[in-house]
């Protein structure tokens, strides 16, 4: 504090009557600073979150009447065969999605991070990262189409004389295409993250790695890893709740309505929000997406202190 | 830090010749990586020059024929695209401006001002993060419904600038900037206001700049919320309009379709070219946590 003398141990004298004044006003000045975002987290994040709390116990459809139905919304989500699929849907997408992109990313990340023409590289990988969800669910239904009308089964039969399965028709490949083309979409995103990792790691402490004797992959487990470790676990978290939160792919690339096999959790909270207008049961959906969300970061937060390296 | 133990006779480099193979190894699998990654943009404008009765060509047809670019003034007729692209800038644009003013005034007050419960606050700011958009979207819509926001862009505006990311990010930024500036600029009498305004803000304009991109594309090629809250033709914004057109057309006319997409990804893929450095940094920087 530049013009305030730090105040003497006894209260009452001036300067800690002036420091007491201008922390005051310091409240006041926070608040102002403070009021927008505030303000429109309790708005549009708190109050509605409360509200959806309050829902999940209600049956409504939004004109007709309210009416208390406690557990119900709960026990009939978590009972309901639809909703179990759901959940499966959304474990196996973030299984297939995270340990696969990711792993793919860091093998680009380092490849890389070691070659000339990363610029040229960089862009033509996040190119799927600018494109819209939309636009790239619509790219990949005419690539994944059925039979010959389809590039990738037309080319597959006729080149490798497969069968291939109907990626967006059969509710036991959906999850899948939908997997790959999250991937895709997502790779460029978190390779650009690792590069800028790798480039934290000063040149000297792989260089006396290797000095040391260190070959390659050593260098890489016992370097390289640990020193990105932190990003590693923050793209982690990042890429469990997004895919927890997947919602655009789906819906256009395939409707969830007409193939079970892609109706996950966000679906299933939108199918009863707004194509069915059960509110409560819509809501309760919700707050066990949210459930499911905080256990899930808890574990990664709690296994984060023995796999992550946080000293630099 | 992990001890690497010292190995006595430590190898000598690797010979150039394995190393230049591997060198050529790793152009070989980035470059194929790269195909695949572009793979699906040259599909996309090679169908979207394609006429309807083409789709049915069995075996199929990769190239064209003849090649039909009347399916892009026909996609672009068929719906209200030059009235989408504009409802998407000017609310991408909106979004930009008051997420970066009223996150950049929250980062000031978490980074330089003191007062109690600080740091609790900025807790429950970065736990709101974890609250997914799908479960505040109903009660949010029937609050919107009761305002009579439903089916017009303030859903869209108003509610999108509330951003606990951007207040972290930016306030990472605020705290790099030196302290001495700001208690020089109090000596000359400056108060909080003209200290945010005139000191903090202008040493922090790269960091402005990368969340701006962020919150623009963001906002861009956001899709659940315009799903939800627009009805009306002449208020939807691009990605809405392409998934109702594919929608429409999508089993029966790929080409149009996919002349449809094309026409919304290109001008973003412009864009992208021509700023890409700074795009992939402020990527970079917003996925190392502003580090």
């Amino acid at each position: 504090m530049g013009v305030v003398t730090p105040a003497r141990p006894t209260t009452g004298t001036r300067p800690a009557r002036a420091a007491e004044r201008v922390r005051n006003r310091d409240g006041w000045w926070a608040a102002l600073f403070l009021a927008p975002q505030v303000l429109g987290l309790l708005a549009f994040l708190v109050f509605p979150l409360g509200f959806a709390i309050v829902l999940a116990f209600m049956r409504w459809d939004g004109l007709g009447e309210k009416s208390w139905v406690g557990f119900d919304n709960f026990a009939a989500q978590l009972t309901d065969p639809e909703f179990g699929t759901a959940v499966w849907n959304t474990v196996k997408l973030a299984l297939l999605t995270v340990p696969v992109g990711l792993t793919l990313a860091l093998l680009v990340a380092l490849a890389l991070n070691n070659v000339r023409g990363k610029t040229f590289y960089r862009v033509v990988y996040f190119l799927p990262v600018v494109t819209s969800s939309v636009a790239v669910a619509v790219m990949w239904q005419v690539i994944l189409a059925s039979g010959d009308y389809g590039v990738l089964n037309s080319t597959l039969h006729r080149w490798f004389g497969v069968t291939p399965p109907d990626w967006l028709d059969d509710p036991g490949w959906v999850i899948v295409a939908i997997a790959v083309v999250t991937i895709w979409s997502s790779l460029g995103l978190n390779v650009v993250i690792f590069l800028a990792g790798l480039q934290t790691i000063p040149p000297s402490l792989t260089e006396a790695a290797r000095i040391d004797g260190a070959g390659p992959v050593r260098v890489l487990r016992s370097v390289t890893l640990p020193m990105i470790s932190p990003t590693i676990f923050f793209s982690t978290v990042v890429a469990v709740i997004s895919s927890f939160q997947a919602f655009d792919q789906i819906y256009v690339l395939v409707n969830p309505d007409h193939n079970e096999g892609a109706r996950t959790i966000v679906y299933q909270v939108y199918d009863l929000g707004f194509q069915k207008f059960e509110f409560g049961m819509s809501s309760a959906a919700a707050l066990i997406l949210l459930a499911l969300t905080l256990i899930v970061t808890f574990v990664q937060f709690a296994a984060q202190k023995r796999l992550v390296h946080y000293d630099s | 830090m992990a001890v690497i133990p010292a190995s006595p006779g430590s190898r000598r480099l690797a010979s150039p010749g394995p190393r230049r193979l591997g060198r050529i190894g790793l152009h070989a699998a980035l470059a194929a990586g790269g195909l695949l990654m572009l793979f699906p943009f040259v599909w996309m404008l090679l169908t979207s020059f394609k006429g309807a009765h083409q789709m049915l060509n069995t075996p199929l047809d990769w190239l064209p024929n003849p090649w039909r670019a009347q399916n892009y003034p026909d996609a672009f007729g068929a719906l209200p695209f030059a009235q989408a692209y504009w409802n998407s800038f000017y609310i991408a644009v909106l979004n930009v401006v008051l997420t970066l003013f009223t996150s950049a005034m929250a980062a000031y007050a978490f980074a330089r001002i003191r007062f109690r419960g600080s740091g609790l606050l900025f807790g429950l700011f970065l736990a709101t993060q974890m609250v997914p958009q799908q479960v505040t979207v109903v009660p949010l819509y029937l609050m919107l419904a009761e305002l009579g926001w439903v089916d017009s862009h303030l859903a869209l505006i108003v509610p999108g600038f509330v951003n606990p990311f951007a207040v972290f990010l930016l306030r990472q930024f605020i705290r790099a900037v030196p302290i001495e500036l700001e208690e020089a600029a109090r000596l000359d009498g400056a108060g909080r206001w003209t200290i945010f305004w005139r000191i903090v803000l202008p040493n922090v304009r790269p960091g402005l700049g990368a969340l701006g991109i962020i919150v623009f594309l963001a906002s861009w090629n956001s899709f659940f919320f315009p799903l939800i809250f627009l009805n009306s033709p002449e208020l939807a914004t691009v990605p809405l309009l392409v998934s109702q057109f594919a929608g429409q057309h999508g089993a029966t006319d790929y080409g149009l379709t996919l002349a449809a997409s094309a026409i919304s990804v290109i001008p973003m893929m412009i864009a992208f070219l021509i700023g890409q450095r700074r795009i992939l940094n402020s990527m970079a920087m917003s996925g190392l946590g502003g580090r």
